[in-house]
């Protein structure tokens, strides 16, 4: 299963992007994850531009999105939801609506954050933006707190029960799809497009 | 059945390095967040009424440093407010000592400028004879407040509709109490 991680922070040293290279350090079998690194270069939405040429970047967006079986997005949270350039990238890769590349997609969201409740109200609010994309989003949500004293120096999660669930969570992402190719195709997610 | 007793004499101060205010809140249903005000000041005097003790922890030695915003929001007016109540204090009114090691308190604490009585279990141990001369004894605190009643009503529906911050607070506090030799 191939994972693509978002981190809805391009910070040099993102707590978030730092979550999601501890997830990428001990995998569960058979997942490979890469990390998304393109939030920064997208456009900021516009419908002008949305097009079927969109922007290089948009198309790139859509169709790391396409290949991948399934997102893991780790966000932050900034005045108790999600970043702009998180929510910029959902609006482009939501594009064309409802045959989108996120359509179907299992996703599961975490977050980190320096105070003490690990982003809960951001990963709820992002849960809702992915769900109204028609993505397939776990229910489960994984906050980091304190992400300042949150990893090991070698970059795992400190704490081995935040580990482990962090692990399950990428597991059930397949458990999702296998659930998903169960399904008549006429029922599937709608073939994406290919860039 | 036990004893009440009262083996001190004279007066004890607190030794500041082997000395806490503790403070623990659940926190998301999930975990406890604990903390500490490291700058503990205490007395304990051995009077004609029997014992009192007198204490106070500085607002500003609390252990949250980082991140500054987490730092601020605690120390500022919706919780501590340090800048108008720069220390926690306590003021007993009675303490029972029991041969069982069992201590049991009535006092005064003081958080964010609100006074409320408390009733505090605990246990002691006997003063004995410290290395650099002299007495040492301890006293070991514990109490659980309703936050709200200092005034400390912050709170947030997580988004399943729980509290995000618990109201019952647990405070230990940890006395190392010395008397010089005379």
């Amino acid at each position: 299963m191939r994972v693509l991680a978002i981190s809805g922070s391009f910070r040099r040293d993102s707590h978030n992007t730092r979550l999601l290279r501890a997830a990428a350090l001990a995998p569960p079998p058979g997942v490979e994850l890469e990390l998304y690194d393109g939030l920064a270069v997208l456009p900021p939405y516009c419908e002008d531009a949305d097009v079927d040429a969109a922007p290089p970047a948009v198309e790139d967006l859509r169709a790391r999105i396409a290949d991948a079986d399934a997102l893991l997005i780790a966000t932050p949270e900034y005045n108790a939801s999600i970043p702009g350039v998180l929510k910029n990238a959902i609006d482009w890769a939501s594009r064309p609506f409802p045959d989108n590349a996120l359509r179907g997609k299992p996703v599961a969201v975490i977050g980190a954050s320096t105070g003490l409740f690990g982003a809960v109200w951001a990963q709820a609010e992002l849960r809702k933006v992915l769900r109204h994309t028609g993505a397939e989003v776990l229910d489960a949500e994984l906050p980091v707190g304190m992400a300042d004293e949150a990893f090991t120096p070698s970059g795992e999660l400190a704490d081995p029960e935040l580990g482990l669930r962090l692990r399950d969570l990428i597991e059930a992402l397949g458990n999702v799809r296998e659930a998903d190719e169960r399904v008549e195709p006429r029922n599937r997610a709608p073939a994406l497009r290919a860039v | 059945m036990t004893t009440a007793v009262q083996p001190f004499t004279g007066t004890y101060v607190a030794d500041p390095v082997h000395s806490s205010f503790g403070f623990a809140v659940e926190y998301s249903g999930r975990g406890r967040f604990r903390g500490t005000l490291d700058d503990v000041t205490a007395a304990l005097t051995a009077g004609d009424d029997g014992l009192a003790l007198e204490g106070a922890a500085r607002v500003e030695s609390i252990s949250i440093q980082n991140p500054p915003q987490f730092r601020a929001h605690v120390l500022g007016p919706e919780f501590f407010d340090a800048e108008n109540h720069p220390a926690v204090t306590f003021r007993s009114s009675a303490i029972e000592l029991a041969d069982d090691g069992a201590a049991r308190l009535e006092g005064e604490l003081t958080i964010a400028g609100v006074t409320r009585p408390v009733e505090i279990a605990g246990r002691w141990t006997e003063p004995i004879a410290a290395a650099g001369g002299g007495l040492r004894a301890g006293l070991e605190l514990t109490t659980t407040i309703d936050r709200r009643d200092f005034g400390f009503d912050w709170q947030m529906a997580l988004p399943n509709g729980n509290d995000a911050l618990a109201y019952d607070v647990t405070l230990d506090v940890s006395l190392a109490l010395l008397q010089p030799e005379d």
